[in-house]
């Protein structure tokens, strides 16, 4: 007797402090997980229902019905279709939000590399130039669309005042202004403000490659520049590629330089630009909603092929 | 034959020597040249900021601020909007720090140290809100802000900014809780300490480097919001500083005083400057672990 109850009785009371244990953890996450819930749950849960609905932003210019996909795709009377899936602005921004990305992000690792692997060498003032590089990045995105915006001034900015010296622009002209180097111009910008950052991500992958390893291929004769595709980039890629991903995340959900500098110019709207029009400007809550959906739908995507594709480990 | 020998094998010695104090030159100058590149548009705007705004159209483009000059200075501390929008950010900033890392401790304590179901799931989550594009909960948040009855108020701002601030909070504590050994713990549980005391008097000062780098990369953070704090404001009782820089001089671009946009950008600018070189490392290694953690 005395045993079976001493053996009942132990997986009880742990089971009890368990118990206890999961329920303490409940209420120590409670107050992360409502808050969480006001300021990302529900909005997401509102933006996916006011999407399919015609709801205008201030609730007094009129009801609210639901109009399924109509605010995606919409074949009118005439046979004509219109909505989010064939407006040409969307495209543009669509576009133009790809070509931004892609090519700041590339140019973006190839510098940040260079200023990873001088920062990395035994010379002297690396320190200077560590602490040199997060200045960029530590200037608000605000205040450096701000900066730059004055170097692109037209007649009084000194970029345009090179461009018209090297024959590209002409009196009165700015990259910023001309509408085929414009989304180019931002992409100057996005790059000196964030190839710093990934300069910092990469320098940490570099000193963690033994340096062991660079000696035992002096002493086996390999150049620098074997030694660099032999060595040092097989080793750094992985720090390489979350690098790579964090930055396109950024890139394509890229608001606060493009609008500060050029507010709504289609030539350099990103796919947010575009949502927020849609949303706060023309108050069209409903098709505002379509858009923001969308791109949330194609973050997630981008995101579930990066924690697949990367093994992404949790504990 | 011995004499010939003599150049032949000093020839290529000499030439590795010069060669090293080429690369060694060139290498000085790409150094110079990053520096160039990455201070320059800084320079620039502190030396704008000196020009008086009369002088701006004749010497703008002059390398040096031919006659220096603090009065853009003296008219961005003179202006009350701007000096609302410090006020504004420094509300905001603050709040969002303190309440993301008071909510984050206690959730990186459960995450970190407890074992229960849906732990997996819930880092899932978490993770997955720290990657939301802004965009998608901006229409969404609108009307709970209004509903909350926090429009233009800077408690709409910090109840918003938690979106980003504290999923990254909770990663990096977490990660930086599972290492803090559970002999800590389960000794303070032995002495009869409630979860919330062990929390707070043996975890927490333990946690401090890791408050700190968090507290401070939220805090940039929330200083540096510009998407939600232009569309949830609307006047200088909530407006904070980018969108009061963003919005200088409102008008069309070519009459934007840009003199003064470089004082007031000089001015939110070298605090942050400042705070990140202090803390320089700190911020290093919060963001390689946010990175790499997630």
């Amino acid at each position: 007797m005395a045993i079976s109850t001493g053996s009942v009785s132990r997986p009880r009371r742990r089971a009890g402090i368990e118990t206890t244990r999961a329920r303490t953890a409940m209420w120590l996450l409670l107050p992360t997980v409502i808050v969480l819930a006001l300021v990302a749950g529900y909005p997401l849960l509102r933006t996916i229902y006011l999407s399919f609905t015609d709801a205008p932003l201030n609730s007094n210019s009129g009801p609210t019905t639901f109009i399924g996909f109509d605010n995606y795709l919409f074949k009118g009377e005439d046979g004509t279709w219109t909505g989010l899936l064939v407006d040409p602005v969307w495209w543009t921004a669509v576009w133009n939000t790809v070509k931004f990305s892609v090519v700041s992000v590339v140019l973006e690792t190839l510098l940040g590399l260079m200023f990873a692997m001088v920062i990395n060498s035994k010379i002297k003032g690396r320190g200077l130039l560590r602490t040199a590089i997060l200045v960029p990045w530590a200037i608000p995105t605000v205040v450096s669309a701000q900066m730059w915006a004055w170097m692109y001034q037209d007649n009084l900015g000194v970029i345009s005042q090179w461009g018209r010296s090297l024959g590209l622009l002409e009196a009165g002209q700015s990259f910023l202004s001309k509408t085929d180097t414009a989304l180019w111009a931002l992409v100057a910008v996005d790059v000196w403000k964030t190839a710093p950052f990934m300069a910092l991500l990469l320098l940490a992958g570099l000193q963690g490659i033994p340096a062991d390893m660079y000696e035992a291929a002096e002493v086996d004769g390999a150049s620098k520049l074997r030694q660099f595709f032999r060595l040092t980039l097989p080793l750094l890629t992985p720090a390489l590629l979350v690098a790579l991903v964090f930055r396109t995340l950024d890139a394509l959900r890229v608001f606060d330089m493009p609008f500060v500098v050029k507010q709504y110019a289609q030539e350099t709207m990103t796919m947010s630009i575009y949502a927020r029009q849609n949303l706060i400007d023309f108050g069209t809550l409903g098709y505002g909603s379509a858009v923001s959906l969308l791109i949330f739908l194609i973050i997630m995507v981008f995101t579930v092929i990066y924690v697949t594709s990367l093994r992404v480990r949790f504990d | 034959m011995a004499v010939s020998t003599v150049p032949v094998s000093t020839v290529p010695k000499r030439r590795s020597s010069a060669l090293q104090t080429l690369g060694l030159g060139l290498f000085w100058v790409l150094i110079v040249v990053i520096l160039l590149y990455v201070l320059f548009p800084f320079y620039w705007a502190i030396k704008t900021s000196l020009t008086s705004s009369a002088d701006l159209p004749q010497t703008a483009l002059s390398f040096f601020p031919p006659k220096p000059t603090l009065e853009n200075y003296v008219t961005v501390f003179t202006t009350p909007s701007f000096l609302y929008s410090l006020r504004n950010s420094l509300v905001v900033a603050v709040g969002t720090v303190l309440i993301s890392l008071v909510l984050a401790s206690l959730s990186s304590y459960a995450l970190g140290k407890f074992r229960f179901r849906g732990k997996t799931a819930l880092m899932y989550i978490i993770l997955g809100v720290s990657v939301f594009p802004q965009i998608a909960v901006l229409g969404g948040m609108y009307t709970t802000i209004q509903t909350l009855n926090l429009y233009n108020k800077p408690g709409g701002l910090v109840l918003s900014y938690m979106i980003f601030t504290l999923p990254f909070t909770v990663w990096v504590l977490t990660s930086f809780v599972r290492e803090i050994p559970t002999e800590l713990e389960e000794a303070a549980l032995v002495d009869g300490a409630t979860p919330l005391q062990t929390l707070f008097k043996v975890l927490l000062p333990v946690m401090m480097p890791a408050l700190a780098t968090t507290g401070l990369l939220a805090f940039i953070n929330a200083w540096n919001e510009y998407l939600f704090a232009l569309t949830y404001t609307s006047d200088d009782a909530a407006r904070t500083v980018p969108v009061a820089i963003a919005s200088f001089g409102g008008g069309s671009q070519h009459e934007s005083p840009f003199a003064l946009i470089m004082a007031a950008s000089v001015v939110v600018t070298i605090p942050l400057i400042i705070l990140v070189l202090v803390f320089q490392r700190n911020i290093v290694s919060g963001l390689t672990a946010g990175a790499v953690k997630g």
